[in-house]
Formats: C-alpha cells, structure tokens, sequence
C-alpha cells in the first residue's frame, strides 16, 4: 500500500525517459547513445566489416544469386513462349482446317446448285420438246379436221343448193300453178344464198 | 535491460564484441554477426528457393522471384532501361537494409541499421555512387544538374548552392531518416516492455497498467514490421531517383 504511489509515479517518469530518448539529442546529453560513442572503436569497426560483408554479399548476389532466379524466370518466360506459339500454330491450323472445310462445303452446295439447275433446264427443254411435238400433232389433227369440216360444209353447201332450187320450184308451182323457168329460180337462189353467206 | 527503476532504453544499441576471441581480436561486433545472419538469409532464400526451378514455383520460389521481378520492376521503373545495370546493386542494398530491420524485431537480435554510423556509410555509398554514375555517364556536364532551368540568371548565384546543399543534404535525411526510425522503434519497444515488468512486479493495481503496456508492445511490434519493410523500401527507391537523376539530369 505504500508503494502505490510510488507504482503510479513511474508511469510518468518513464514517459518522460520515453520523451527525452526519443529526442536523439537529449538523450545524448542525458547518458550518450551508443551509436554517437565514436570513442569506442567498435563503431568504426562495425562500419569496416559491414563494408567488407556488403561487398561479399554483393558479389555472391550478382555473380551467383540473382542471375540463377534470372535464369529459371527467363527459362519459364520461353517456356511460356514456346507453349503459346504452339497453342497459336495449332489455332492457325484449326482455323485453316475450317476454312477449307467451309470452301468444300460452298463447293459442294455451288455443283449440288447447278446439277440442280442443269437438271432443272434439261427436263424444261425436254418438256418444251415434248410439248412442241404435241402441238404440232394437235396442229395437223386441227388441219386435218377442218379441212374435213370444210369438205363436209361445202357438201352441205352444194346439197343445200339442189334442195332450194328443187324447193323454190315445187312452192312456185304450187303457188302460181305452172312450172317456173329453170335458170330464173337458179339465178334468185344463188342471189339470196350470197346475200345470207354475206349476211 | 531494466535494472531497478531506471529504464535502459539506449542499452540495446550497444556494441560489443561478437564471434569469440578471434572475433574480439578483430574488433568484430555483434551487428556484424547480424549482418552475416542477414546476408546468409538472402543468399539462403536465393538458392533454396530457387533450387527446385519449377515451372509453377512453391512458397519460396514464389518469395525469391516475387522479390527479384520486384526490386528489378522498382530499377526499371524509376530509372528507365539503364536501370538493369544497377539491379544488383539495389537487390543487395535492399536485401540488406530489409533483413537488417526485420531482424532487429526479434527479441535480442541486434538492429545494425539502428546505427547512423551503418546508415551513414550506406547514405554515403550511394551518393558517391550516383556521382561517379553522372561524372562518368556526362563527364563535366552533370554539373547543370546543380543549374535548375528556366530560372533567371540573376538568380542563379541563389539556386546554385542550394542546389549543391540539396544535393549534399540527400546523405543526411538518407541516413537519419532510416537510423532514426529504427531507432525510434526499438526505444518505445524497451520503454513499454520495461513498463510491463515494472508494472507487473509493483503489485495488483500494476496488473492493468502492465497489461495495457503489453498491449501497446504486441501493437508496436506490429508497427515496427511495416516501418522495416517501408524504410527498407524507402532507402531503395530514394536510392533508384538519385541514380535516375545521375543518369537522365532531371
């Protein structure tokens, strides 16, 4: 119980050594630093063989050191490298596999399209042959029919005459009582058969 | 390294002799045995990781590359296409200031970049560096990297040595910057975990107190990864821009 103002004392007197060690310079006047003691020979002396340990240290480090990370992070770089110019060459190929795969595939479908088309003209010609053909076959029977037609009609024509006249003739005698003179009916027939063909 | 009620928070700096009698004879400290772990761990990660060569690296392999393409992307990047040349360089300088701050975490290991002497002599290097890379790349004209343009001439006797003190300066803030954090780090890391043993022998009421420390420790420990790995990175990129400069002059 005594000691406790004592205890809580020294917080503050060693904040203070704290303050004070802390300034280099005061502490220098309070006890000396160590690293200021420039009569002792060991600060030089530390100083001389640091040198000494730094340039070894040096001379291990660029000789052997450094240049063994170098060499494996150089070898992985190439290998790197290497790898992706495969992976590129590979690409290249597959891309050129494909693009030759796309050209068959448009060469095929360009003949597939004119053995199509080819095919297409010769069965329009064919069919324009055949239809020439039957045309002219169905031309001749047309011919042929109307020339019978015609036959017939001027057969017609020509009986149609004899019974007119024979007609005219019978409906003048029944009329008139006395046979009409040949060549006038035949002429007044023939007029009015002109006159209705005209007609 | 707390004795008493004194909190020795400067006592983890210290240096002393490492590696036995022929360490001792030889002034070798123990931030060089550091240095030699750090070392070891690179060169060990390199070649163990590397060593299966396998096309879809493991979990070291995938460390070792992620972090070669990485310091190899920063070259390239901030430099330009010379960057190749200073590669190595980088890697290693990298490499080292990184494990030096990652290592430093670890309870009783030694912060070597903790020291301004180290990061002085590091600071140092490179400005020299980038100055023969300028002389050498641009002979006598890498001096108009000191004469900015477009600016009046009546001006110029202004410009000039603030352009040479800006230029000098880059050994300061590239040094103490990482020197300081470090340091820094590593002092409220002591601070808070004296508090913890202060505070938990100091009886009940300390518990709490020394509970919070560690909680603020087990967070600062944290912190202090991300402040490794970002000032490792920091001093690399700082070190890419200077040598960018010294090889383009702007």
């Amino acid at each position: 119980m005594i000691r406790r103002p004592h205890a809580l004392r020294r917080p503050a007197a060693a904040l203070l050594t704290l303050v004070l060690a802390s300034a280099p310079g005061m502490a220098w006047a309070e006890g000396g630093m160590p690293q200021l003691d420039f009569k002792n020979p060991l600060t030089i002396s530390q100083v001389v063989w640091g040198a000494l340990i730094f340039i070894v240290l040096y001379i291990l480090v660029s000789r052997f050191a450094l240049p063994r990370v170098g060499h494996v992070l150089d070898l992985r770089s190439a290998t790197i490298r290497n790898d992706l110019d495969t992976a590129r060459a590979a690409k290249e190929r597959a891309d050129a596999a494909v693009a030759e795969m796309a050209a068959a595939t448009a060469q095929a479908r360009a003949e597939a399209q004119a053995a199509i088309t080819t095919a297409v003209e010769q069965a329009r010609a064919h069919a324009a042959v055949e239809a020439a053909a039957m045309n002219a076959r169905l031309e001749t029977q047309i011919a042929s029919a109307e020339a019978r037609i015609g036959a017939a009609r001027a057969a017609a024509m020509g009986a149609l005459r004899d019974v007119a006249l024979s007609t005219a003739s019978t409906v003048v005698a029944r009329l008139t009582g006395m046979a009409a003179s040949e060549p006038a009916v035949a002429g007044a027939v023939d007029q009015a058969l002109a006159a209705r063909r005209q007609g | 390294m707390a004795s008493g009620s004194n909190i020795d928070a400067l006592g983890q700096f210290t240096l002393h002799r490492s590696l036995g009698a022929l360490g001792a004879s030889v002034n070798f400290t123990n931030a060089n045995t550091m240095m030699l772990v750090a070392g070891a761990l690179i060169l060990g990660t390199l070649y163990v990781g590397m060593r299966p060569k396998a096309m879809v690296p493991g979990r070291l392999q995938a460390l070792a590359e992620l972090s070669y393409e990485g310091v190899l992307g920063m070259c390239t990047d901030t430099i330009g296409h010379e960057g190749r040349k200073f590669f190595p360089f980088i890697f290693t300088l990298f490499g080292f200031v990184l494990l030096g701050n990652l290592l430093g975490v670890f309870p009783l290991f030694f912060t070597y970049t903790s020291h301004i002497a180290v990061t002085l002599a590091l600071a140092l290097f490179v400005v020299l560096l980038t100055t023969y890379v300028g002389l050498r790349m641009h002979g006598l004209h890498f001096f108009s990297y000191f004469v900015p343009q477009g600016v009046p001439k009546a001006l110029l006797p202004l410009l000039v040595p603030i352009e040479v003190l800006s230029y000098i300066s880059r050994l300061i803030s590239l040094s103490v910057r990482l020197f300081a954090n470090m340091m820094a780090g590593h002092v409220m890391l002591e601070v808070f975990g004296s508090f913890v043993v202060m505070l938990g022998g100091a009886g009940l009421l300390g518990l709490f107190p020394a509970g919070l420390s560690f909680a603020v420790n087990v967070a600062l420990i944290g912190f202090e990864v991300l402040v490794a790995v970002l000032q490792a990175y920091v001093f690399a990129v700082l070190t890419c821009i200077y040598l960018h400069d010294a090889v383009h002059l702007h």
